[in-house]
């Protein structure tokens, strides 16, 4: 028997879990450990916030919030990786790469809070909003990603999805259009292991879910998750090669979702705490530190300081979410049509009119 | 002017846009080479090329998805549901991200898609290829749904729905696809996307429909008239936002409403227009407003589809009904 067909899925990590070099060559942005000391403090002040996002909910000043707790390397190293002419297509806990592309942390406040006003961010105007059914938004970043082949842009669309999120009709028919149309087009799966309560063991009996690329004709790639290092380097190389034509990618990032999956979840129900705790070993954070620290270019002063402004900053945010004065009723009427019918008026008026009474 | 049939019109429509705006074009399952499966895009990718008018892989759900992408990024994506059975893995970008959009994000992105449906009965054909399944789409905020009965509107209404800033399903009765000709002239004129029209003009009795069954409502008035009855046949055209205003002007003149359509009866539009005049016009009233439709099941395979539709001895029926009343 011959083959008709093979492949391999490679795997990248530059960072070890105790910030170690793994022994791989660095790349070339990498060399310079002072370039890392952003994303590090991205990913701090990231922390911090969603910390305070969840001491808000649970205070009764935010509704219901989905933690990113352990994602910081996956997320910020995506958003690094971008272009801001680039168009980012996330789900709806990505608020690292959001940060990175300019989306201030009160209007996710906002957002979390129960107002649309929060999809109106000041990061690209070009960026798709928060996207709840899942994987959906993996086949608006391929439309986008047509629309720039159409029109000859030198630009990029990148979807981010959960590992639950690659068992969507949505996401295998967005790969298949990525190959089908050879489109400048990138599906970062974060694999954080649970999707609500069901274990990644239980979405697929695929070895890895970076393979599921190849039945598209994409280029395939799992990174670990928690190496900002490897998350940003895998990224950059399939933007690039979207760029230029080269055809578009799949990269699972593999990481671990440390909180419950929203405020609304209690994850004691479902999973073992050893491996949660287990799972603590490998966060994202302290190994960058590490890196950080032996290069020289951080030290237990900076990351003092830069928690007490991380605090300062998110405290700022936090105040400025709560100024925010509730919509007039008239807000759910308005843009629902660039030119609204007579009866929708009409209602309008009378939902009005009784915020007179 | 040519005399054209109401698919030629849509072709024609198609063809002016891709003419004049660039960022218009046509997807879909073998809209390219092919023409469509009712040769609605006959010609187009040979006149504007394959990256004006896309074959997509085979996948209502890529279809929907793509089409919201390149509509919140710029294109104006015209995608055809190959027929109307087949929009149903559509509806979760329809309803969750086409509709929303606009609202979601407050006026920042907008997403001005058109689906074409080819819609409803009556042409023998296979199962799931003959559904009227335009009401759900008009319980939707943020969609338009319009369905134009002849070549003209069909023309008209479809460079409407092309230009227009928000998501439209552009129904396409295809029973009539074919039926008659009609002069119109490729001028690149847009019809309103928010108004009936009054198709025949009476005093006695409303009739109110859409679609292909616009024919069998003109052939009743025809008949009615021979028994000196004036019936004033509207054209709904466009179901969401309803020109509920025509229909009621119409009604305070003659008193009596038959609503006809092809969709079932329970939860179908007419049961929307029957309670707005219940609301409006209960005092211009002589007689209860009925409605004749497709029958609350399934429409069945071809050799009954034909007694499903409403047809003219049933709106006959109802008319007379109606006109019992003093």
């Amino acid at each position: 028997m011959s083959v008709a067909a093979s492949f391999e899925i490679p795997f990248l990590r530059y960072l070890e879990a105790d910030g170690r070099l793994s022994g791989a060559a660095l790349p070339a942005f990498a060399r310079d450990a002072q370039a890392l000391v952003e994303p590090y403090k991205l990913m701090t002040l990231t922390r911090s916030f969603d910390a305070k996002a969840v001491a808000l909910q649970r205070t009764g000043k935010l509704g219901t919030y989905a933690s990113c707790l352990g994602h910081e390397a996956s997320h910020v190293g995506v958003g690094m990786a971008m272009r801001p002419e680039d168009v980012l297509a996330l789900s709806y806990r990505e608020y690292g790469a959001q940060f990175a592309r300019g989306v201030q942390p009160r209007e996710v406040l906002l957002y979390w809070g129960g107002d649309e006003r929060g999809s109106d961010f000041s990061g690209p105007p070009h960026d798709f909003p928060f996207c709840v059914p899942i994987s959906t938004q993996c086949l608006h970043a391929a439309g986008a990603a047509l629309a720039f082949k159409l029109r000859g842009e030198a630009r990029c669309a990148l979807a981010m999805c959960g590992d639950g999120g690659t068992s969507k009709t949505d996401f295998y028919a967005a790969l298949n259009s990525g190959g089908a149309f050879n489109l400048p087009l990138v599906l970062v799966v974060v694999n954080n292991q649970w999707a609500i309560s069901v274990p990644r063991s239980a979405q697929t009996g695929a070895e890895t879910l970076a393979q599921k690329g190849i039945a598209g004709g994409l280029h395939c790639v799992q990174v670990d998750g928690n190496d900002y290092i490897a998350v940003y380097d895998a990224v950059s190389q399939a933007l690039q090669r979207a760029r230029d034509g080269q055809g578009g990618s799949v990269i699972e990032t593999i990481t671990y979702r440390l909180s419950d999956h929203t405020t609304a979840d209690d994850a004691r129900r479902y999973r073992d705490e050893a491996e949660v705790k287990d799972a603590w070993q490998r966060e994202p954070l302290i190994r960058l530190r590490h890196h950080l620290v032996g290069e020289g270019v951080w030290d237990e002063d900076k990351e003092k300081a830069w928690l007490e402004e991380c605090a300062r900053r998110v405290d700022e945010e936090v105040n400025a979410y709560l100024a925010v004065p509730p919509p007039p009723v008239q807000a759910m009427f308005d843009h629902l049509y660039a030119d609204p019918p007579p009866d929708l008026l009409a209602q309008r008026a009378e939902a009005m009119a009784r915020e007179v009474r | 002017m040519a005399a054209v049939a109401l698919i030629e019109a849509i072709t024609m429509a198609l063809a002016h846009e891709l003419e004049h705006d660039p960022s218009v074009l046509v997807l879909g399952e073998d809209v390219g080479i092919n023409g469509g499966v009712f040769r609605a895009t006959a010609g187009l990718a040979q006149r504007f090329g394959d990256d004006r008018v896309i074959d997509t892989p085979l996948d209502e759900t890529t279809i929907a998805g793509l089409s919201v992408g390149l509509a919140a990024q710029g294109m104006r994506p015209v995608a055809e549901s190959q027929f109307d059975g087949f929009v149903y893995p559509m509806l979760d970008h329809l309803i969750c991200h086409a509709a929303r959009l606009r609202t979601r994000t407050r006026g920042r992105m907008t997403c001005p898609l058109v689906l074409r449906v080819p819609w409803g009965g009556g042409i023998r054909a296979p199962e799931h290829h003959s559904e009227a399944n335009e009401t759900m789409f008009t319980n939707v905020p943020g969609l338009r749904v319009v369905m134009p009965s002849s070549p003209h509107r069909a023309y008209g209404m479809l460079l409407a729905a092309i230009r227009d800033p928000d998501p439209v399903i552009f129904f396409e009765p295809k029973r009539i696809y074919r039926q008659y000709k009609e002069e119109v002239a490729d001028d690149g004129e847009a019809l309103p996307l928010d108004v009936c029209y009054v198709l025949r003009e009476g005093r006695d009795i409303t009739l109110v429909s859409w679609g292909a069954q616009i024919k069998e409502t003109l052939e009743a008035a025809d008949a009615l008239a021979k028994e000196g009855v004036e019936a004033e046949v509207i054209d709904v055209a466009t179901l969401r936002p309803l020109d509920f205003d025509t229909i009621r002007e119409s009604v305070a003149k003659t008193g009596r409403c038959v609503i006809v359509h092809e969709a079932v009866r329970s939860g179908g539009f007419g049961g929307e227009i029957a309670a707005r005049l219940a609301e409006h016009s209960m005092f211009d009233l002589k007689a209860p407003v009925l409605r004749v439709t497709g029958y609350d099941t399934h429409i069945p395979l071809f050799r009954l589809e034909m007694k499903f539709l409403p047809d003219l001895a049933r709106i006959l029926d109802a008319a007379r009904r109606t006109l019992a009343y003093d």
